[in-house]
């Protein structure tokens, strides 16, 4: 996202975002009287927003600061806090701190 | 009855004060990523306002930010999505057969885990009034959030503005991790989505496939694969 801001294409990104979150959210609620029978459908719904998590997470965390080392010194913090079941925004707060603090001792190596 | 409805949309209001207070703070991480990668805050502002999600809009954003195409950021944003479609369906077993279309899309909108989550704790059907009351203040945390976090962004120094990109990926953990603790089928989604999603990322074969459809094949192979192997019991979505 550099000098050139292209306003019609986010704009259109943001349009379309909505119209797929909002009809998830009203098709069944709006129009459907009976509930999902099919246990593999139900099954696979489940799962699926911990699959899409893990696969923006992972490995673009590693990409995520100025270099791995710190980006790996935040990936451990945040794992030991959300294995503690800390708030998110503790969690990420703590993978922030983390990584400044790496970054500024990795300068003095 | 009129007294009724006005107690309905106050019990809704008081419900969805923590609910409130909870997006304040994620949205402000929010508007700091967006302001962070270039986007003005309006634009911050205007994604939480009529997005009201949490995974979706950052995915969404993320390839927005890094100019992915409209299908793409349509697919993913969607894939993600697709699980209030198990929400919506379980509210629309709680709600009056009567209720009507209109009242019944501008509830929809508010479909959110937590708005979900607390509206199917209320005993006996689920009002328009105490929905609509529901909405209201963690619509308003979660546009105001953001709009502080887009804001206060061009306060910071450098230095913490470059640890900030990893914030968007300790809330994602936030999220998986802990449910992963005590249902084991989650914790092997984690793993299985985790090392598919590194082969497409670093198998050279795979180097034309951009970032959104590789979680959306992630994301169909690894719940395929779940659902096979652990099918959630019959029922559980109804009380969970």
């Amino acid at each position: 996202m550099e000098q050139g801001f292209n306003y019609v294409y986010v704009l259109s990104g943001v349009a379309m975002m909505a119209l797929v979150t909002y009809i998830p959210r009203m098709i069944p609620l709006t129009f459907m009287r009976r509930k999902i029978t099919n246990r593999f459908v139900k099954s696979f719904l489940y799962y699926t927003p911990y699959a899409v998590l893990t696969a923006m997470t992972l490995p673009a965390i590693l990409y995520s600061t100025s270099g791995m080392a710190s980006a790996v010194v935040g990936l451990i913090v945040a794992v030991i806090l959300a294995y503690r079941n800390h708030s998110l925004l503790t969690v990420a707060l703590g993978a922030v701190g983390a990584v400044f603090i790496a970054e500024r001792l990795l300068i003095l190596l | 009855m009129v007294s009724n409805i006005k107690d309905e949309f106050s019990n809704g209001l008081r419900d969805g004060i923590p609910i409130c207070l909870g997006y304040v703070s994620v949205a402000f991480t929010f508007g700091l990523m967006c302001t962070e990668n270039g986007l003005p805050f309006w634009i911050a502002v205007l994604i939480s306002l009529t997005n009201l999600t949490s995974a979706g809009q950052f995915a969404g954003t993320a390839l927005i930010i890094a100019g992915g195409g409209l299908l793409e950021i349509g697919i993913t944003t969607f894939v993600i999505n697709l699980r209030y479609m198990l929400m919506s369906l379980s509210i629309s077993q709680k709600v009056d057969a009567n209720l009507s279309v209109p009242k019944r899309m501008a509830m929809s909108f508010g479909v959110t885990d937590e708005i979900f989550g607390v509206s199917m704790q209320k005993k006996g059907n689920i009002t328009f009034a105490y929905f609509m009351g529901l909405m209201i203040l963690p619509i308003l945390g979660w546009s105001g959030g953001t709009l502080v976090g887009a804001v206060a962004v061009s306060l910071l120094p450098d230095m913490v503005r470059s640890a900030l990109g990893i914030a968007i990926y300790g809330m994602f953990l936030a999220i998986i991790i802990p449910p992963a603790r005590t249902e084991r089928a989650i914790a092997w989604v984690i793993a299985i989505a985790g090392l598919i999603s590194c082969v497409l990322y670093y198998v050279p074969l795979f180097n034309s496939i951009s970032g959104g459809w590789m979680i959306i094949i992630c994301a169909v192979v690894t719940s395929s694969i779940a659902a096979i192997l652990w099918p959630v019991p019959d029922e559980e979505e109804a009380s969970a």
